[in-house]
């Protein structure tokens, strides 16, 4: 797959009550190579749910260049809260998303732990196994491009640890090109190749940082606390941010 | 034992009204008050002479076309109107006007413009309907929940599925609304429609027993009317809601 590079030269919201405009991006450039999995990080509320609608071709009101490549990708988008139909069963609201086989929505709702739930409905579930849905039916599309907005938020430590390290293994098997928004800079760390700093106000590229730590050592929450730190240092104006 | 069943219960608070019934006709001793037997006796006898039967079917044909048609045009105007603001905005006027025309009125310019004829009762039933169906149709569908649509979008539902999976389930409690009310609505219409310009049909023979004073017949088609409402709503749209609240 192509590399995808994003410019956004303005985004702006029209306030109609008293018709003012607010300014959410100002000149923003990044790009995604093959395989690549970048972490957004930024304020909560600094732009990144617009941008990533902007990628997603949901919102087309702005002013600047997406190039997706020459075919255009297959996209996950992994919403702030799960959007799952509540008049749907589980292995319906996966399979109206993607037309993926039987044998590979079993294999993953097993991986996602939801096997014994394929027939229920989300009404049933708890908030952690709907977010759980929601990323298999992502992942049911077999994405060549994965956009996550914020998926782990309102998950108890435990749960978002868990379904971190699934999201970890399923994008190993099957490398693509993920996007993944979020304020909290110890799960970039843990999940990302790349992460990207985000100032808001308007939204705008302030620091693009590799993660040198290797993929192998960031089960180690203690290694993962020592690079944060070591970021801290070696750039201070990340400190502004988090 | 106890009156804990709900079907009994039922049963019995009817038994009791029909001996209220059975009661005050015995005391008023009047011939515009008939005891229960009397009407049922009619009845069958209108039943067995096929009379009842043929005007029913009358009256059944003219509301199942008309509310059919009431009904899939009300839909997809009140769609529209709730998916579209100019749209909407523009013919919001239209609507208050014919939501506020008496009954009455769209059925005398019906009959005066096209005639006597079946078109014109049918049309007259459409007009009186059909602003009730886009009133409640378009409410419904701005109420539609936005996250589910971008979500349909982002993953390339496309029109016939986001239709079917994301629109049709969350508009379905303003349906089954319209439908009630369009059904009761229009039973009511239809009588007036066919007592003034048809010559079958409930509403002619109403007229026709109002002219002779037959209160029997009148009560006996009544709780014919009754019946036939009862069976729509148990065999039709209990089910029907039954199996769209599968998932609550």
């Amino acid at each position: 797959m192509d590399d995808i590079s994003i410019q956004i030269e303005d985004k702006s919201y029209l306030n109609s009550a008293d018709n003012s405009s607010k300014q959410i991006i100002k000149n923003l450039n990044l790009s995604l190579k093959a395989n690549e999995f970048v972490c957004l990080v930024g304020h909560s509320g600094c732009g990144k749910t617009s941008l990533l609608n902007i990628l997603s071709g949901l919102d087309l009101d702005f002013t600047g260049k997406i190039n997706l490549g020459s075919t255009e990708p297959k996209m996950g988008y992994i919403f702030q809260s799960p959007r799952l139909l509540p008049w749907r069963t589980v292995a319906e609201n996966i399979s109206l998303a993607s037309s993926c086989t039987d044998e590979s929505l079993n294999f993953l709702l097993d991986s996602m732990g939801l096997s014994h739930e394929k027939e229920h409905y989300p009404t049933q579930l708890s908030l952690g196994m709907s977010r759980r849905v929601a990323i298999a039916r992502a992942f049911a599309t077999d994405p060549d491009l994965l956009l996550m907005d914020e998926p782990f938020v309102s998950l108890d430590s435990p749960t978002a640890r868990r379904v971190r390290q699934l999201l970890v293994d399923l994008w190993l098997k099957r490398p693509h090109k993920v996007l993944f928004v979020t304020h909290d800079l110890r799960e970039a760390i843990t999940l990302a190749d790349r992460l990207i700093f985000l100032e808001s106000k308007p939204m705008t590229v302030l620091k693009e940082i590799a993660v040198t730590l290797p993929r192998g050592e960031r089960d180690n929450e203690l290694k993962i606390e020592q690079f944060k730190q070591q970021l801290f240092i070696d750039y201070p104006e990340i400190h502004t941010l988090l | 034992m106890r009156l804990q069943h709900p079907a009994l219960q039922s049963s019995l608070s009817l038994c009791l009204l029909l001996l209220l019934w059975q009661g005050l006709a015995a005391v008023l001793k009047t011939a515009t008050l008939p005891p229960p037997l009397l009407v049922m006796d009619i009845l069958w006898a209108e039943i067995q002479s096929g009379q009842l039967t043929h005007h029913l079917s009358a009256t059944m044909g003219r509301l199942a076309f008309s509310f059919s048609i009431a009904m899939l045009l009300g839909c997809a105007i009140g769609i529209s109107l709730g998916l579209n603001k100019t749209l909407d905005r523009f013919f919001d006027s239209w609507l208050l006007i014919f939501l506020n025309i008496p009954a009455l009125v769209t059925i005398i310019l019906c009959y005066v413009w096209f005639g006597l004829t079946e078109t014109a009762a049918i049309l007259a039933v459409v007009v009186n309907k059909l602003p009730n169906v886009i009133v409640t149709l378009r409410e419904g569908t701005k109420a539609l929940d936005k996250e589910l649509l971008a979500m349909a979008k982002c993953y390339r539902f496309g029109l016939l599925k986001t239709l079917q999976h994301v629109i049709l389930p969350q508009l379905h409690p303003f349906i089954m609304a319209a439908t009630r009310s369009g059904l009761a609505l229009i039973w009511k219409i239809i009588l007036v429609v066919e007592m003034l310009g048809r010559s079958d049909g409930m509403g002619y023979q109403l007229h026709l027993f109002f002219q002779l004073f037959d209160v029997a017949s009148i009560l006996a088609y009544t709780i014919a009317f009754i019946i036939v409402i009862q069976a729509i709503e148990f065999l039709i749209l209990k089910p029907l809601d039954k199996h769209a609240a599968r998932w609550r």
